[in-house]
């Protein structure tokens, strides 16, 4: 009797091995073209993007000609690659500072129950994100021009100015004015990452609060903003990392001009990899000065969340 | 004044703000229907010199096609080859978006729901890429396309596009079939399904709001896709998007302000259409990104 128990179990055992192999199998064939798709699209792509950074090269077949860390050096050395790179840092610390703060205000308003057609309000402040952004440029380009621009002629019928303002012809007002399209642009995401926030906060901790005689002010201060903190930190994180790649508004609205004023690090390395006029493209240049930039924003992104956790852990203490 | 009244005012006074944040899209249509004389003299107004009001009455429905410029559409249509470039963008939208549905699906089945050896190595190389900083990409990328045969063709364009790992999908495709009852397998497993029955049969059809979410948030990206289609349409004028058309249609004919609206209004309706059908989706995938 024993045996035969024993060999059913055998058998049963060997079964449920053959239907699991064939599961693992299921597994691979099912993870095959994304793996595929990985290495040569992403994985290859990182590498490749070092590597093509010590060399002399136009684009035209293989790299050969290697010149170590000559490149490197030149995009260090390089003013205008420094003038870009200020730009972009203008840029991200105005979107940040302006976006992050106001983009909770809307969403606390967005969230309050008192407010009717919320959903309205909240699509309203999304359109934006939807949109091209390179179309957005393109429209923004004829809003905010000089003579006939929409903007113009709204602040010179209200009083606001006297004279025309040359927005994108003089280089404070025309970052000014990126910003403000950047900020525009990406405020509805924000938002909505904001009120996914707000959802997850409990409501007994504020009935408490009410309890003990917490005003509104004290209620956020004290409970909302502390439970915030994660999501500040994500948010700032993507806000930074996204406003630091701009590339589609400044290659439309501004095209980097006047003068180099808006010129961001993105749109130099594009101008040395695919806009040379007269001469050859240089993509080994363009690589070394995509790597720099890429260090370059992980470590800003990275002292950034350090910081906005610093400071709002020293905040609820 | 009593508390109504002043939630009344609060409420108009929002509802200026957000008629104010969205008035740049409202100036792009209503250019669209005026002509370029106008917009140069600072025009301002909501509807063309040469409409009034009272053409939108029922009764008056001629006057609309006669005073309101449909011909800055038609020209924009059939001139500024507009039709192409949508026809472009359409292709090149509905072919990534599957690519990347299909993809990312499965991977995210396969890892949400199973065990294997190597599961952990593939989820932390997936992750890791996140993170990784990255050079100029689009060169190597360029160059792939190349050597694969297909540069400067819609399926290499596509090919670009879609490639690429797609952490955020793969994670919430994981994390919502992780969430699926284990008794689903056994049911399926008792009547006898194999792992590509239960996975379509069972699984898939379960999996339509995760579905949803990502065929928005991928759709609205691919749309408005500029980079990728601007470097690999260079040499091929023919296969522009919307985007990349739009941008070189301004280069050429920088005077044309209401061919240029027309343009972006036809570009824009698609993307509005879409938003507006699958708004729960959207905003669930977006939340999604900053809860994960």
């Amino acid at each position: 009797m024993e045996v035969v128990s024993t060999a059913k179990r055998s058998a049963k055992k060997k079964h449920i091995s053959t239907i699991r192999r064939r599961e693992v199998m299921w597994c691979y064939i099912f993870l095959f073209p994304q793996l595929v798709i990985y290495l040569a699209f992403t994985l290859w792509p990182i590498i490749a993007s070092y590597y093509f950074g010590f060399f002399n090269w136009n684009g035209t077949g293989w790299p050969t000609h290697f010149i170590g860390f000559q490149n490197f050096v030149e995009v260090l050395q390089d003013s205008y690659f420094w003038g870009a790179f200020k730009n972009s840092f203008i840029y991200t610390i105005g979107l940040v500072v302006i976006v992050v703060p106001t983009s909770l205000i809307v969403a606390i308003i967005l969230n309050s129950p008192k407010l009717k057609f919320a959903t309205f309000f909240r699509s309203m402040f999304f359109l934006p994100v939807v949109l091209t952004m390179a179309i957005v440029g393109i429209i923004m380009k004829n809003i905010f021009a000089f003579e006939g621009g929409f903007l113009n002629e709204v602040l010179l019928n209200i009083g606001v100015i006297q004279e025309p303002i040359n927005w994108l012809g003089n280089t404070a007002f025309a970052m000014v004015a990126l910003i403000l399209v950047g900020v525009w642009k990406g405020f509805g995401i924000k938002v909505i990452y904001w009120l996914a926030g707000l959802q997850t906060l409990p409501k007994d901790l504020y009935e408490a609060a009410r309890v003990d005689g917490a005003g509104i002010v004290q209620q956020f201060i004290y409970i909302t903003l502390p439970l915030l903190i994660p999501f500040l930190v994500v948010i700032t994180f993507f806000q930074t990392v996204w406003a630091f790649n701009v590339f589609d508004l400044v290659k439309t609205f501004t095209n980097g001009g006047p003068y180099f004023g808006t010129d961001v690090v993105p749109l130099y390395i594009y101008r040395y990899a695919f806009e040379i006029e007269g001469g050859f493209p240089r993509m080994g240049f363009a690589s070394a000065a995509g790597i720099i930039y890429g260090f370059a924003t992980m470590i800003i992104s990275i002292i950034l969340g350090i910081l906005v956790r610093k400071f709002g852990s020293t905040k609820t203490t | 004044m009593n508390k109504r009244m002043i939630k009344i005012i609060l409420h108009l006074l929002f509802l200026v703000i957000t008629l104010i944040w969205v008035y740049p899209l409202i100036w792009t249509i209503t250019s669209s229907f005026k002509t370029n004389r106008e917009m140069f003299s600072g025009s301002t107004s909501l509807l063309p010199n040469s409409a009034n009001w009272s053409d939108f009455l029922p009764w008056n429905w001629g006057n609309v096609i006669e005073n309101m410029n449909f011909s800055n559409y038609v020209n924009a249509w059939e001139l500024a080859n507009f039709s192409g470039y949508f026809f472009n963008t359409v292709v090149f939208t509905v072919s990534v978006v599957l690519i990347v549905l299909v993809l990312c699906c499965m991977t995210g089945y396969v890892l949400g729901r199973y065990t294997f050896p190597g599961k952990t190595v593939i989820m932390a190389a997936i992750v890791a890429t996140m993170f990784i900083p990255a050079g100029y990409t689009i060169i190597p990328l360029w160059q792939l396309i190349n050597a694969l045969g297909i540069g400067g063709s819609m399926s290499g364009l596509v090919l670009a596009e879609s490639g690429g790992t797609h952490v955020l999908y793969i994670l919430l495709f994981a994390a919502y079939f992780r969430g699926l009852p284990k008794e689903l397998e056994e049911a399926g497993k008792m009547d006898g399904a194999g792992f590509m029955r239960t996975f379509l049969i069972i699984m898939l059809p379960l999996a339509k709001p995760v579905i949803a979410s990502t065929f928005i948030l991928q759709f609205i990206q691919t749309w408005n896709s500029f980079f990728i289609p601007l470097v690999f349409t260079i040499h091929r004028p023919d296969l522009r998007t919307l985007g990349v058309g739009m941008y070189s249609f301004v280069e050429d004919n920088s005077a044309d302000l209401v061919g240029m609206a027309a343009g972006a209004t036809i570009s824009f309706i698609p993307i509005l259409l879409v938003f507006l059908f699958f708004q729960r989706y959207f905003v669930d995938g977006v939340a999604g990104a900053v809860k994960g």
